[in-house]
């Protein structure tokens, strides 16, 4: 399975039974650059739209919300002293890894012609 | 990504402001916004156009603001600052003049420039602004958003009050600007920070003024609407120079520990609060030639004998994440009631980390360390000295 999109400009990437987050470039480049990073604690337990991250950048502050229910198991711990990778590579910089509750959990969400359609 | 702290679509205008839009004959199409005689420059340059106290402004360029903040340290940084309200006043006026700001106007040099504000009779500030002797007038450059009201105060106390028309405004600032500038037009080399000055460009008048709004060394520039494209690209040729939108306008003043009208002062501050004392001359003072005389003079002499009971004062959080307007500093890491609020946070390109402004009891030494409340949490800031980044003017 590929990469998926959500309407809250996560990127979502199925790894095994794991989803790793980040956000796309379109979010990147309206953020502008960031400067600040937080992540949530490794063996947090979320529910889907539960506030996760917080990012800031120079020109104001944006949550990232759990894109689906599961359990924190991994975070990009160079992330807090390198945010600005958020602008040099959306894809390829990575913030979490969940591990879903639900096997089918990507269902549902936008592929990447979904979603560049979506940003129109 | 949420959006219940602004979000990413919005977050372009944000900690900037954004005002009402004016009447003008410059209204730009169907938004409202006034453009400026830079608009079509400002969007073939792509220019991010959001939204500024009436205005349709460039927030930033495709450069970013964090590179737009630190190439403007390093090189020069162009500014298209034509919101900006440009008046004249007669010389007669400086009688009058002296009569609304607690400034020392009379005795201000031919050719140089002074920072003052417009205070009420609370003491409080109506707005900042530059006032500059050019012989036969005094040319003041107000803030946009005050600009309405200021005319209307001056008009109510001073005849013969000319809004400038027809003008934009410049500000070139950075270390590489005096050679940028004094390529266009020799001797602007010469001027020192203050001067102020008339050049000839392509048969037009420029008013150049050395000073800024960023901590650098610099100019701003008042030039007639016929030639201002043509100029602004006459510097923007120069490998040196690159434009720069409000954005790092914003975080550059930050750093410069310069005040924003609206957030960092407004009615309910005083010049003493805000730290401003040295804008007030002797002669404006307590036993000086012409002291008070000015709205809100009981108040402001006062604090001035006496200390005032909350400065404003610079911050730097621990850690990177910023503090922004509206959050509300402790004492301690837990319990007490807000001893101050932010009025301007964010972060600082060139110091490489978080920065603010608060109103803090004045007895509260540099070096303290007070708690800043986000998202629930009290994270430590230590109390320093302004400016964050230190200033290079040409004295």
């Amino acid at each position: 399975m590929t990469i998926r999109y959500t309407e809250d400009h996560e990127w979502l990437r199925p790894e095994g039974d794991l989803v790793t987050v980040g956000i796309t470039e379109h979010a990147s480049e309206q953020l502008g650059d960031v400067v600040f990073i937080e992540l949530p604690e490794v063996g947090r337990t979320v529910e889907k739209g539960e506030e996760v991250c917080v990012i800031e950048s120079v020109k104001a502050a944006s949550d990232i919300l759990a894109p689906l229910a599961g359990e924190i198991v991994a975070v990009n711990e160079d992330l807090p002293d390198s945010p600005g990778a958020v602008n040099e590579d959306a894809l390829g910089t990575w913030f979490f890894k969940i591990k879903p509750t639900e096997a089918a959990a990507l269902e549902g969400f936008m592929d990447e012609a979904a979603y560049t359609d979506f940003i129109g | 990504m949420g959006t219940d702290r602004g979000g990413i679509e919005r977050a372009a205008a944000r900690g900037i402001g954004a005002g009402e839009p004016a009447e003008g004959d410059d209204m730009a199409g169907d938004t409202g916004l006034r453009r400026t005689p830079l608009y079509d420059l400002h969007v073939e340059l792509g220019g991010k156009m959001v939204p500024f106290a009436g205005w349709d402004m460039p927030v930033q360029y495709p450069m970013g603001v964090l590179k737009e903040h630190l190439h403007t340290r390093a090189e020069a940084g162009l500014f298209d600052v034509s919101h900006m309200g440009q008046v004249i006043l007669p010389i007669s006026a400086v009688a009058a003049l002296e009569a609304l700001v607690p400034v020392d106007i009379a005795g201000l040099g031919l050719n140089r420039q002074r920072y003052a504000m417009f205070t009420n009779d609370q003491g409080g500030i109506l707005d900042d602004l530059m006032v500059t002797n050019r012989g036969d007038h005094l040319f003041l450059v107000v803030n946009a958003a005050c600009a309405e009201a200021d005319i209307a105060h001056l008009k109510a106390h001073i005849a013969d009050v000319t809004v400038v028309e027809g003008r934009g405004l410049l500000a070139l600032q950075g270390p590489a600007a005096e050679a940028a500038l004094d390529q266009l037009l020799p001797g602007a080399a010469a001027m020192r920070f203050m001067d102020s000055a008339t050049f000839l460009w392509k048969d037009q008048d420029l008013w150049v003024s050395r000073s800024g709004y960023t901590g650098e060394d610099g100019y701003e520039i008042s030039v007639p609407d016929p030639v201002i494209a043509d100029f602004a690209r006459a510097l923007l040729a120069q490998e040196a120079v690159a434009p720069i939108g409000l954005g790092a306008r914003d975080s550059l003043r930050l750093e410069a520990g310069l005040c924003l009208y609206g957030h960092d002062i407004d009615t309910a501050t005083s010049p003493v609060e805000a730290g401003l004392t040295w804008a007030i001359q002797k002669a404006r003072r307590e036993g000086g030639a012409r002291a008070g005389g000015f709205p809100g003079a009981e108040r402001i002499l006062r604090e001035l004998a006496e200390g005032p009971a909350r400065k404003r004062m610079g911050l730097r959080p621990e850690g990177r994440a910023p503090m922004r307007e509206g959050v509300e500093i402790f004492a301690k890491a837990e319990g007490g009631a807000p001893i101050g609020t932010v009025t301007s946070g964010g972060f600082g390109p060139s110091i490489e980390g978080p920065m603010a402004m608060a109103y803090l009891p004045a007895d509260l030494p540099d070096g303290t360390t007070v708690y800043g409340e986000i998202r629930g949490k009290r994270l430590p800031a230590r109390i320093v000295p302004l400016p964050f980044h230190p200033t290079r003017y040409k004295r």
